[in-house]
């Protein structure tokens, strides 16, 4: 047999902040303008702009921070870290090394064998770069700079991983607080979090860490699962065939499901790294931190222990209904004008879900509001409409947010609950079908089936299907 | 001068700097860093013993703005720095990493 390794991985967790505004200036972050239509002086990096601090990225840092179990640095600073490349206008990317905004802290994953603690080394506040867009054809390339200033804060852990399993798990509590928290959506596919991963591998029962190389270029989870597969078999083939691991970048392509060397140390950045004068220094102080601490949410594990204390609803529907705050919001809303927890539950378990994934949305993507989420099982309850024309009604309020009860009066959707019309229908039912009453008759149980659809078709679906089934044997 | 700059060193601040210089510059860059590093080292004659480091010189902190968007779009202004432009965007020489 051959020798056991062991995986090491330490992640940076990049996350833009959900501010309005940019950093440094008061340009939009809004998603999708003509390139180069949020921009001013300062985020183009023009001589003679000013910097200053967006407040609210201060207090999203320190609240990820806090949640995070961070200490929180009073006293921080802005540095400038210097390189050229066209998406960085200034030359410099503003952001922090020497003291960032937290440090020291620590988040607890859930692994196969119980609880883990993952380090926290530091959190920092950073401006986000421009977008360069190239075409093969031509002998230039072109840059938009709507992107540049946006804020990102950096996590960066410490390397305390030891599989892929650890790693999502730590995303998935990492985006799990940021969500709860509002301050980024955290969304890997459109880039608002990015993962890089560093990883060496070393003998089972070494002290020393090995050679770690760092995996840029990971846009979800399953990508990060194969790029950690893939890196750590290269490196142990490295090593069991006598070459040396070396330090660098490498870009992982999960078409190919390779990684490439993209630079190694020997050509490292020198960044010169120096305080930014254009930025006064931060002290936070009492007040700004026990402003911050009021503010934290309710986190996933005490929604949880609460939801179960409070509502009858199975663990699964708790699991489900929490791992995204805006579900777990619309529910309590929902709840809060009175609807029962256990139909409230229910909606967003099947139909909502269903529609989510029909139209490959994220349960933050969900428009109705909760008022008219309550109004449609008043709706029920009262058996104002029965359940097939509830689901058609879910539909519209999932696309349009419109109101049951008057979408339900509108449409003339409501179930008809004079007993003399239905039973006129049915009446008109059963003489129209004779082989069906016959077969009903002769003991075939499930010809009344078909006479219940006869009834609600004759009824444009607005009838008490249970009403229709006791009506009907009644009159055979 | 107390400070010699070797040529590797203005080579690789060259680098760093992306400037190119001549045979003649360079020597002239040597002699400038080595006064400039002169000077600087000036300061180290001063006891700064239990001396906090600065990051600025102003007794000010805490300067913000609030989360408002103040800025509509000026990308024609903007444009008008960029030597190219093509599209709305920046033409820049072409750059891959």
């Amino acid at each position: 047999m051959g020798k056991q390794y062991e995986t090491v991985i330490g992640l940076e967790v990049h996350v833009e902040l959900a501010t309005k505004t940019k950093i440094f200036c008061g340009c939009t972050t809004a998603f999708g303008g003509a390139p180069n239509t949020h921009t001013c002086p300062v985020c183009t990096g023009m001589p003679g702009s000013l910097p200053v601090l967006n407040r609210q990225v201060l207090a999203y840092a320190v609240a990820v921070g806090l949640a995070t179990n961070c200490d929180i640095t009073r006293y921080c600073k802005f540095d400038r870290k210097n390189y050229f490349y066209p998406d960085n206008p200034q030359n410099y990317q503003i952001s922090q090394l020497y003291l960032p905004i937290c440090r020291n802290g620590k988040v607890e994953i859930e692994t196969e064998n119980g609880k883990k603690a993952i380090g926290i080394h530091e959190i920092h506040m950073e401006e986000d770069a421009g977008k360069m867009l190239h075409d093969e054809l031509d002998d230039y390339s072109l840059v938009d700079y709507n992107r540049s200033g946006v804020p990102l804060i950096e996590i960066v852990s410490e390397p305390d991983m030891r599989s892929a399993e650890e790693v999502i798990a730590y995303l998935e509590k990492l985006r799990m607080l940021i969500q709860y928290l509002g301050a980024s959506d955290c969304k890997m596919q459109e880039g608002s979090m990015r993962a890089d991963v560093n990883l060496s591998v070393r003998e089972a029962g070494a002290l020393e860490y090995g050679t770690r190389t760092e995996m840029k270029n990971l846009n979800s989870f399953s990508a990060i699962t194969r790029a950690i597969a893939g890196e750590t078999a290269r490196q142990i083939d490295l090593i069991e065939a006598g070459e040396k691991v070396v330090q660098e970048t490498r870009r992982w392509d999960d078409n190919v499901g390779k990684s490439y060397a993209m630079r190694s140390k020997e050509d490292a950045q020198d960044y010169r790294y120096f305080p930014d004068p254009d930025l006064v220094p931060i002290v936070v102080s009492d007040e700004f931190l026990q402003e911050i601490k009021g503010k934290q949410p309710e986190f996933r594990e005490e929604k949880m222990a609460r939801y179960k204390e409070e509502f009858d609803i199975p663990a699964y529907d708790i699991d489900i209904i929490t791992g995204s705050k805006h579900m777990a919001d619309l529910f309590e809303e929902t709840v809060a004008l009175g609807a029962q927890p256990k139909k409230v539950s229910n909606w967003l378990m099947v139909e909502t879900l269903r529609l989510l994934k029909e139209n490959n949305m994220d349960p933050e993507d969900i428009r109705f509001s909760p008022k008219n989420l309550a109004g449609l099982i008043k709706l029920t309850d009262a058996k104002a409409i029965n359940s097939t024309v509830a689901k058609e009604v879910f539909e519209e309020m999932f696309k349009n947010d419109i109101d049951p009860e008057k979408y339900v009066e509108e449409k003339g959707l409501k179930t008809v609950n004079d007993e003399g019309a239905l039973r006129k229908t049915v009446e008109e039912v059963i003489a129209n079908n004779p082989q069906s009453v016959e077969d009903y008759r002769n003991g075939k149980e499930k010809a009344i089936g078909f006479l219940v659809g006869q009834t609600m078709k004759a009824m444009k679906g607005k009838a008490d299907p249970s009403m229709v089934n006791q009506l009907l044997k009644e009159l055979l | 001068m107390a400070n010699i700059i070797s040529d590797e060193t203005i080579e690789y601040v060259g680098i760093l700097a992306k400037l190119e210089l001549s045979a003649k510059e360079r020597e002239e860059a040597k002699k400038d860093m080595g006064r400039m590093l002169d000077y600087i080292d000036k300061l180290g004659e001063l006891d700064t013993e239990g001396v906090e480091p600065m990051s600025h010189i102003f007794p000010v902190q805490n300067v913000f703005r609030e989360d408002v968007v103040t800025n509509g779009d000026t990308r024609d202004e903007i444009l008008k720095n960029a030597p190219k432009e093509k599209d709305g965007m920046f033409v820049v020489p072409k750059t891959f990493d």
